[in-house]
């Protein structure tokens, strides 16, 4: 019988962080983290990663899975699972509704209860919808090594290439931090296939808005380029602005031309410009609705 | 690696390679075939299996058995096809909803849908009031070749109902 399975490889789990980091450093490169496994144990079935050890993090969930405010900031815990994304009040309250509109779209049920925010991001898979809301967000990747050494990275640094990110073979992902800001409001758009498969495209907004002027924007497409693509030309051109359609619509022409779809299966890539210039300025005016709402 | 799993109450102690995943652990080493194993790439939700977690709140929750090494279900309690109903025989609500509801044609979807269909009736606060959206999206990654949706969806209620009816019958028999 055909069957994809795995190439061989060794198993173990991890205890704590620092024993994660522990066993990466001792398997030398060798190894890759674990956790829902949803995104890696496809890819070792197709043989497109073949780590010679798997280290199965999941026994660290009481210490990685959190949804958390400190100070001016939401922290999300790296083995946070996506079905508690999707149902986090404090997510909801802060960032309306982004989490929930993406999380809504993302994979299946099943998939959402174990699929983590760490393994989101380090799929790095520019399909992926949780990616662009965390780079509309501005969110920042805490990595942790060895020694106990930490450093946050970033999106525009975090993702360099399809399933490429800055994090180190010894390094983990402990958390992902995302400034709270007043007046926001945000949306998530996507064209699918079918329910539950990757974007054609997606589009992620998030905006700040105070006294009739935006002060801050986030603007993030998927499945139009190696990584997740960041839209900052269209940032810099709503920051400063009253909020409108003509606005958004700009902005919308500028995630058109800034992207750089491939055609596939999914669709030519003309066809997909067109798609992100049009779910960019519909995610933005949702966006602008909402802020102006809370 | 020697891998133990509990399933269905009863546990499977083989040794395995590391690389072998939950599905074939459960087919071929604890022989119980009523977990199918289809499309084998994460989307189908043929091979679905409920996983009690102990660091989760959740009920047990639905997996698919093809995207997890059988060495990442050591510790946690599996429940398959197989340990669905009471040990005097009786069926599981969801499957007396299947039964009575004709939700089955060719039968090979039927084992993950009905852990889907039973997680969803667990977990929701008030699972009769489960609205045709909820019921669809919870199950959109499970896939129906034969494409009998209605009846799954009217056999999901049936069950939800029969249980509201007979409380005595919610828990998950394992």
């Amino acid at each position: 019988m055909a069957m994809q399975t795995p190439a061989p490889c060794d198993y173990s789990r991890a205890t704590s962080v620092d024993d994660a980091i522990a066993q990466l450093q001792a398997l030398g490169g060798n190894a890759r983290l674990l956790a829902g496994g949803y995104s890696l144990i496809p890819m070792m079935k197709l043989r497109l990663a073949n780590p010679g050890h798997v280290i199965d993090i999941n026994p660290l969930e009481p210490e990685l899975s959190y949804i958390r405010q400190e100070g001016n900031e939401i922290r999300i815990g790296a083995l946070t699972r996506h079905v508690m994304m999707l149902e986090s009040d404090l997510l909801s309250q802060v960032f309306p509704d982004i989490f929930r509109e993406a999380e809504a779209v993302l994979a299946d049920p099943v998939v959402r209860n174990r699929g983590t925010m760490g393994g989101s991001l380090c799929q790095s898979d520019p399909a992926e919808d949780l990616s662009g809301v965390v780079v509309a967000l501005k969110g920042k990747a805490v990595l942790r090594g060895t020694g106990g050494s930490e450093r946050v990275v970033e999106m525009d640094e975090f993702h360099i290439g399809p399933y490429m990110t800055a994090v180190q073979p010894t390094e983990i992902m402990t958390e992902v931090r995302f400034p709270i800001r007043s007046g926001f409001g945000g949306a998530h758009e996507k064209v699918e296939r079918r329910a539950g498969d990757f974007a054609i495209v997606a589009a992620s907004a998030a905006l700040s808005i105070e006294g009739g002027v935006i002060k801050e924007a986030g603007l993030a497409c998927s499945a139009v380029g190696p990584t997740t693509m960041h839209i900052k030309r269209a940032e810099e051109a709503l920051v400063g602005q009253a909020p409108s359609e003509q606005l958004f619509q700009q902005a919308g022409q500028i995630a058109s031309a800034d992207v750089s779809p491939n055609s596939d299966g999914r669709g030519p890539a003309d066809y997909k410009r067109a798609v992100a210039g049009v779910l960019s300025q519909r995610a933005l005016s949702r966006a602008a609705a909402t802020a102006l709402r809370s | 690696m020697l891998v133990s799993i509990n399933i269905n109450g009863q546990t499977y102690s083989h040794d395995v390679e590391p690389r072998l995943l939950l599905v074939h652990f459960i087919r071929e080493y604890a022989e119980l075939h009523g977990t199918h194993w289809g499309c084998d790439t994460s989307n189908c939700g043929i091979c679905i299996v409920l996983m009690d977690d102990p660091h989760s709140s959740q009920p047990p929750y639905p997996v698919k058995s093809c995207t997890m090494l059988a060495a990442m279900a050591q510790g946690y309690d599996i429940t398959t096809v197989e340990g669905m109903p009471k040990p005097d025989g009786t069926l599981d609500p969801i499957q007396m909803g299947f039964h009575e509801m004709h939700a089955l044609q060719c039968g090979f979807c039927t084992p993950g849908m009905m852990a889907t269909g039973r997680w969803l009736i667990e977990r929701h606060p008030n699972p009769t009031q489960m609205t045709d959206h909820e019921i669809r999206d919870g199950i959109s990654g499970n896939l129906c070749r034969c494409t009998g949706y209605d009846n799954i969806i009217k056999a999901i209620r049936w069950a939800a109902a029969y249980i509201e009816e007979h409380p005595e019958s919610a828990r998950t028999a394992r």
